[in-house]
């Protein structure tokens, strides 16, 4: 029930946006991500951006899985 | 998609599951807290792949499957009330309460309608001024703070027809509930991702001190829980305990502060019926003074009549992770998901519903 998932947000006017979903546009509120910003993605949970996604954070979590995968190679 | 294809990537699955190998020694019990884990880990298999030192428990982490009966049958019979439009999230409608569900009671003529989002509600009101319509607010902090919004844009419209039955459930209070009963012993909690976008890690802090279980708040994808219990089987064999964060692309330890605010100034803390688990003390949301006239329960006479729970039915255990439901008699032949019995069956979150679908655990 608490399922959110990654949209592209396209455009904004006032606390709406237009966002992609897989490939579908919809349109979403940004009544809890005033923050948000055309080329964000947020987490879209019933209709409503919940958060605006770290793309940074996102790219050092999967480095460091990248590392533990190449260490765990080494260790055989 | 992005953000969520690259958490699914089998090689670095492949990584984290050598070294939960290689370092997990001491036995453990790990609880996920919240269904949509339940799910990743069933779908993906991920039970399977953990070492023997690892045990892994569903926690109560199902909106739809903690509300008690007596609340699912309130909702019954608001949709029993002529003039009256029920609209809800999609999961709501097969569970089934003392005698009836909201699927029946449509099938029966009430006006009951299947939304997306508060916003669909909001419109459904709009489109029909001489009808009220009730949102079921059913829901953790994940979904709370939309509703308050909703609520918020009823104002602001002046839509005077829109109201909402607030049957929200806060995390942190009934996970020191189940915790204090001292039923089941943990070692470690994967702390849901989306209760923790909005609430921020901080609320889990308890656990860690108080408790000394050592926690991670995950993501969704099958990288995300892998990553989890990772990190928590560090902690357990460093003696650490503490509350960490692996889904640090969606949750950050403060939260969201606006989503907080709003649901902060629309609701306050009130005790609230949890299925199984019973009165947890400040757990639900009830709509502050200054918005009780959009309060389903005060602006309608609601009269559901006695309270039934369906007999043989173990969901109540099921949700406090002290059995499963390999235990239960009536789990695959009285109980699937097209006729279920109990709402861990109906919920596609549900661990009853996991085990149906994608099996697996009941070897172990």
């Amino acid at each position: 029930m608490c399922l959110a998932i990654p949209a592209l947000i396209k455009s904004i006017e006032d606390k709406e946006a237009e966002a992609e979903i897989g490939g579908i546009t919809r349109k979403i509120s940004l009544w809890l991500t005033p923050e948000a910003r055309v080329g964000d993605y947020v987490l879209v949970h019933t209709g409503y951006a919940i958060n605006v996604l770290d793309q940074k954070e996102a790219e050092e979590t999967l480095s460091l899985l990248e590392q533990i995968a190449r260490l765990a190679e080494e260790k055989g | 998609m992005k953000f969520i294809t690259e958490f699914r990537r089998s090689e670095l699955a492949q990584g984290l599951i050598s070294q939960i190998h290689r370092q997990s020694k001491t036995s453990v019990r790990f609880m996920e807290f919240c269904g949509g884990h339940t799910v990743t880990i069933f779908r993906y298999g991920i039970r399977q792949v953990l070492p023997k030192t690892i045990d892994m428990v569903s926690g109560p982490g199902c909106p739809i499957c903690v509300t008690a009966n007596a609340d699912l049958d309130k909702a019954i019979a608001l949709s029993q009330i002529p003039g009256i439009i029920v609209a809800t999230f999609g999961d709501m409608l097969k569970v089934p309460g003392s005698n009836s569900s909201l699927e029946e009671a449509k099938a029966g003529g009430a006006d009951v309608r299947t939304v997306y989002s508060t916003m669909d509600a909001l419109k459904i009101a709009e489109d029909n001024p001489n009808k009220s319509v009730v949102f079921l607010g059913i829901g953790f902090e994940t979904t709370a703070p939309t509703i308050a919004a909703s609520i918020l844009q009823a104002e602001e419209k002046g839509i005077k027809n829109y109201y909402v039955l607030s049957l929200h459930k806060l995390c942190p209070p009934v996970l020191r509930a189940i915790l204090d009963s001292g039923e089941l012993k943990l070692h470690g909690l994967i702390c849901p991702g989306h209760v923790s976008a909005v609430i921020g890690s901080r609320p889990w802090e308890f656990i860690a001190r108080d408790y000394g279980i050592p926690c991670v708040v995950s993501g969704f994808e099958p990288l995300d829980i892998l990553q989890s219990v990772d990190m928590l089987v560090n902690q357990v064999e460093s003696g650490e305990r503490r509350v960490e964060i692996a889904y640090r692309r969606g949750v950050r330890p403060e939260g969201n502060q606006q989503a907080l605010r709003l649901m902060e100034q629309v609701f306050e803390p009130c005790p609230a019926q949890w299925r199984g688990i019973g009165e947890v003390p400040d757990s639900g949301l009830k709509l502050r003074k200054k918005y009780q006239r959009f309060d389903a329960a005060l602006a309608f006479d609601i009269a559901p009549g006695p309270t039934y729970e369906p007999a043989g039915c173990i969901c109540g255990d099921v949700l406090r992770g002290v059995k499963t439901p390999a235990d239960c008699q009536l789990f695959g032949k009285a109980c699937t998901p097209q006729y279920p019995v109990g709402p861990c069956m109906v919920s596609s979150e549900g661990s009853c519903s996991a085990y149906y679908l994608y099996g697996g655990g009941f070897e172990r």
